[in-house]
């Protein structure tokens, strides 16, 4: 009778290599992710102007008109005005603290027009619009700490809406003018 | 003289190393998860300008992305500034309005971001505003990197 000779194999399968495998594909991953948040500037377009659909009346003395041309010059109700300034005389065209005739009855009825050029690099309309948001921002800011004493970036939802309630945040876009 | 036993304790130095594929496979389950392969070819160069007061768009399954920017040519060369929508260069700015409104259909609540190259002319960027306006999907946000 023959002697069984051969050694019977182990039947797991070795898992020592698990490890590595799994490293390697961790470190795929590692590579490749990229967390990246989606940052930007929001807005809401106005609807599209019909007919039956025109836009509503505006006092003169609500607007502010910003026109940036081509080069990234400023005017401001037809004043030229620096990149720099433009911030303060939003927020006393907003505010009105002396109410002026001249500037917007009330925070709540302000609206700034934003008009450039077709030529405009987006990079200088870009800049323009955030001189604007962070205007408001200053301003909402300012009244979150005089109304709760607190940063607007602390408040809670319904404080935050009424601070928005506050400086409302009415910001058009005005088409160029078509050449 | 009277000898000393070394009063080591019995405790073994090595750490134990069995969980370490455990640990590995977490690792890696969490970063397969969160990894998004890059979903579109960019057709146009990008290049986004720099803004101070942004926010974060918090849902990122509601955005749709439209690309505006000079068209890459071969041989490394730039062409006329370019909309990009998906993965196809849109010629026809009218043809925008029924795309994203097809789109709006499926996600109500879409938010449409715009990633314009710093050094396109506002003309092509106001023309696909119209179009957006057109096809009722108002908000948008101006895709922009952190000033600081």
């Amino acid at each position: 009778m023959l002697l069984k000779k051969r050694e019977r194999e182990s039947a797991e399968i070795n898992g020592s290599s698990m490890a590595d495998i799994a490293f390697l594909l961790l470190i795929f991953f590692l590579v490749t992710t990229t967390i990246n948040v989606d940052t930007g500037i929001g807005m809401v377009l106005p609807p599209p102007v019909t007919e039956d659909n025109p836009p509503p009346p505006i006092k003169e003395r609500n607007l502010m008109k910003i026109l940036v041309n081509n080069a990234g010059l400023v005017t401001m109700d037809d004043e030229p005005t620096p990149i720099e300034e433009v911030q303060t005389k939003l927020i006393e065209f907003i505010k009105n603290p002396e109410q002026s005739e001249e500037l917007s009855a009330s925070p709540q009825a302000a609206i700034v027009s934003l008009k450039t050029v077709r030529e405009t690099p987006y990079r200088i309309y870009i800049d323009m619009l955030d001189e604007v948001i962070g205007a408001y921002a200053i301003l909402r800011n300012e009244a979150a700490l005089a109304n709760y004493g607190r940063e607007y970036g602390s408040l809670n939802e319904e404080q935050r809406k009424a601070v928005d309630d506050i400086y409302p945040k009415k910001i058009s876009i005005a088409e160029p003018d078509p050449e | 003289m009277a000898h000393f036993k070394k009063k080591q304790a019995g405790t073994k130095q090595e750490v134990p190393t069995s969980a370490m594929p455990d640990v590995v496979f977490m690792l890696l389950f969490f970063f397969m998860v969160t990894t998004v392969l890059r979903e579109v070819t960019l057709k146009v160069k990008i290049d986004l300008t720099k803004a101070t007061n942004i926010e974060k768009i918090e849902e990122k399954r509601l955005v749709s992305y439209i690309y505006i920017g000079p068209e890459r040519l071969p041989g490394n060369k730039l062409g006329n500034d370019k909309v990009q929508i998906d993965d196809s260069i849109q010629e026809d700015i009218g043809a925008i309005r029924q795309i994203m409104y097809d789109k709006l259909l499926e996600e109500q609540r879409m938010i449409v971001s715009l990633r314009v190259d710093e050094s396109s002319e506002f003309g092509l960027l106001t023309d696909v505003q119209e179009e957006l306006k057109q096809a009722q999907t108002f908000r948008i946000n101006y895709s922009t990197k952190s000033e600081n």
